[in-house]
């Protein structure tokens, strides 16, 4: 059986017009856009999101805010203050399914109460990592099963908010702690929760701190710079990069501001509008996990943390899970 | 065999929501295509057919370029295949796209396995993709998928119903691939005649159940032109690269004394309904179903060969670890069973090689010895020689020195008295 695999470049006669009957110089081959597009539509979206973050710091109505819709329900309202603050960290996990302009998706929000909120807080990631890796293991029991779904359902956790208090100083040892430990399993996405109880001078400055914080301690949060793929790739996340953490205010309730109907939080002072940028960071959050790099943030999971885990795992096995490697065909 | 992909229900534990406002998610599948776009997207195509069919003149003419091909002998003696990939590039859309032609084929006297080297190529191709998804450390993302994702049957023109050879390879291939049986130089058959070859063609590969592509009817927005698809297969197609002026525009035909065979047009041939389900409309589809049907199947059967199961025979779900494990230990085992027996096969002969050399030894020794002697008796037999002729020596002497005393003195001068003496001396 002979083969020569030499690409080649012949171009179709006259690059595509639109135009069918009578145009032979288009063959069609981009209406496979169109076909992806639609295959996607059909198929719908799913994404994980979790919060991290000690209690008090927003996480629901920021959630709320995002999503503008009740993805969490607000801690305040539980009327029992004994069941407030559990006493391990505990994983609760809410599905919704919401669709947008045709665009349907399986949106689930990983909370995390009672994070940070001990007074030994010691090994309180503990239970976040292993609920991490449970869904990647629950992936690959999927993945390496004879008789396969059509398609695994993807309980794997795409991004992880974790929200720094404002102090206005520096990260503490746990935030440190944390999002070393997680970085390297999930992406981290850092935010300063609460912002409006900081000028945007003390904001400036903070942001700088914890740049140079994360920087020293060797920790990649997202979006990673190894990760850039090419050099447009790396212009957009540089920019972003310059920016995080951002500093976000939360609000589900809208007020009357300029004849306008905007989101936000009314104080004697006035009223803080969550999507004005002049505000706070809100707008550039909900675009960058949202609107342009939402796609990316589950390709990154999926091909690097979920390849990373996978490899780590077969080789702790030795192999065992591996027949083709070892096992004479 | 229409694609049974499922639309995703709301999974149980999901509420439905409803949103306040404008979140920006419907940016989602734009992003998922530019991602897709930057990738860029391959496709293979088989084509199956008798030498000079027309199957090169055809991918010329459905991408609208030259690729590199050339004419085929008639005499192969065995059935092989020859791919060939191309970059093809349309607006801001990058397609690798490998065609591979089937060379030889139909041509032998005895066709009986003109299927399998066909066959082989599909596994073959099946089984990088299986090893490059079994690895550990992989690059599923990257890597150049071979699998081929449709096959067209090139069926010739007799009018008349399927050959044996036709019936028995797409039988062979119809779990393997997605076939989309085409009536190659559909110049050569009337309209009339062509619809009853269509119905006959179609019948016969029902009667005997041999299923091909059905393009799918599940997505409102293709269902209506896919069905009505479904009707027309297979395609008449007539292929040409040659343009022809008819009217005052140049178009892609066929030119004989008789009129001239439009490619693009509808009421020629097949052409544009081809082109149109193949690339522009189910071109996904194709792909997707390679991957979620024929590679599935082929993955499954070549797992339970291997001695793996998802269950056990108490039907309790027996994880790949366990089989593996139990594999391991029975190879392992078999490993230390050789690795012995080879070990006392060397031992054993080792020991025969040092009995012979011992032997050998021993038998040295006894010759050596044997010699020895032999010197010694021959040594001492000549010194028992010396002795005798030294008392000979010694006795003579003796008896020269006697007889000269005895002689008188005069005698000593005359000859003649000397021979007397000597005489008289040695008596």
């Amino acid at each position: 059986m002979s083969e020569s695999a030499k690409p080649h470049h012949p171009s179709p006669q006259g690059k595509g017009e639109k135009s069918h009957g009578g145009d032979f110089s288009y063959v069609g081959i981009d209406a496979i856009l169109e076909q992806m597009r639609r295959k996607a539509m059909k198929q719908g979206f799913e994404l994980n999101l979790m919060v991290v973050g000690q209690s008090g710091l927003g996480k629901s109505t920021l959630m709320n805010t995002l999503f503008k819709s009740k993805v969490s329900r607000n801690k305040s309202v539980q009327s029992n203050p004994e069941e407030r603050i559990p006493k391990t960290v505990e994983i609760k996990s809410i599905s919704h399914d919401i669709e947008e302009k045709g665009v349907r998706m399986k949106l689930t929000v990983i909370d995390t109460p009672g994070f940070g909120d001990q007074i030994n807080n010691e090994n309180c990631w503990q239970p976040i990592m292993k609920f991490i890796n449970d869904q990647y293991e629950a992936y690959l029991q999927e993945e390496i099963n004879i008789n396969r779904k059509k398609r695994i359902p993807d309980s794997r956790v795409h991004c992880c908010i974790y929200f720094i208090p404002p102090t206005g100083h520096c990260l503490r040892p746990l935030d440190v702690e944390f999002m070393r430990r997680l970085s390297k399993v999930v992406n981290i996405v850092p935010v300063i929760a609460k912002a409006d109880t900081l000028t945007l001078e003390e904001r400036d400055s903070f942001k700088q701190t914890i740049r140079e914080e994360l920087r020293a301690n060797g920790i990649d949060v997202y979006p990673q710079k190894e990760f850039d793929e090419d050099a447009e790739d790396r212009m957009i996340n540089d920019k972003i990069r310059e920016m995080i953490p951002f500093a976000v205010v939360g609000s589900d309730q809208e007020y009357q501001v300029n004849g306008k109907r905007l989101l936000g939080r009314k104080t004697k002072w006035g009223t803080i509008e969550v999507e004005n940028i002049a505000h706070c960071e809100f707008a550039y959050l909900r675009d960058l996990l949202i609107r342009t790099h939402m796609q990316n943030i589950k390709d990154i999971t999926g091909s690097i943390h979920y390849e990373t885990y996978r490899v780590r795992r077969l080789n702790e096995s030795n192999g065992k899970i591996h027949p083709i490697n070892h096992v004479p065909l | 065999m229409a694609s049974s992909d499922v639309a995703r229900q709301p999974d149980k534990g999901a509420r439905p929501l409803s949103l306040a406002g404008h979140v920006g998610f419907d940016s989602l599948p734009d992003q998922l295509v530019n991602k897709s776009i930057s990738q860029g997207f391959c496709f293979n195509i088989l084509c199956i057919g008798e030498t000079g069919i027309g199957k090169s003149t055809l991918m010329d003419t459905l991408f609208n370029t030259n690729f590199e091909n050339f004419e085929s002998s008639h005499f192969e003696p065995q059935v092989k295949l020859r791919a060939q990939t191309y970059d093809l590039q349309e607006s801001n859309v990058r397609l690798r796209l490998t065609v591979v032609n089937t060379v030889g084929f139909g041509d032998q006297m005895n066709k009986q396995e003109s299927y399998q080297p066909v066959v082989d190529y599909i596994d073959k191709q099946f089984e990088t993709y299986l090893q490059e998804e079994l690895k550990i450390k992989r690059s599923l993302h990257n890597y150049h998928d071979s699998r081929v994702h449709a096959c067209l049957y090139f069926i010739s023109p007799s009018g008349h119903s399927l050959k044996s050879l036709d019936l028995v390879t797409m039988k062979k291939l119809d779990s393997k691939v997605n076939i989309i049986p085409v009536i190659a130089k559909a110049d050569t058959i009337s309209k009339s005649e062509l619809h009853k070859f269509k119905i006959k063609i179609m019948s016969e590969l029902v009667s005997n159940g041999v299923q091909i592509y059905q393009f799918p009817l599940d997505d409102e927005t293709v269902a209506k032109v896919n069905t009505t698809m479904n009707g027309h297969l297979p395609f008449a197609v007539v292929g040409s690269t040659e343009e022809v002026c008819v009217g005052n525009k140049m178009v892609k035909a066929r030119q004989y004394p008789w009129g001239v065979v439009q490619v693009e047009n509808e009421h020629h041939c097949d052409f544009v309904k081809l082109r149109e389900m193949l690339i522009c409309v189910n071109m996904e589809d194709l792909r997707e179903q390679t991957h979620t049907r024929h590679y599935e199947l082929y993955r499954r059967c070549k797992l339970e060969e291997m001695g793996f199961k998802d269950t056990d025979p108490e039907c309790k779900p027996v994880s790949l670890q366990q089989t593996y494990e139990a594999k391991r230990q029975e190879f392992l085992a078999e490993l230390q069973k050789r690795e012995d027996e080879m070990r006392q096969v060397f031992v054993q002969r080792v020991k025969e090689k040092e009995a012979e050399l011992k032997e050998a030894e021993r038998e040295l020794q006894g010759r050596f010895e044997q010699l020895k002697r032999l010197h010694a008796e021959e040594k001492a037999a000549l010194e028992e020689k010396k002795r005798l002729l030294d008392i000979d020596l010694t006795s003579f002497g003796n008896r020269k020195t006697a007889a000269a005393l005895l002689q008188p003195p005069g005698f000593t001068v005359n000859g003649k008295k000397d021979k007397d003496r000597k005489n008289s001396g040695f008596m």
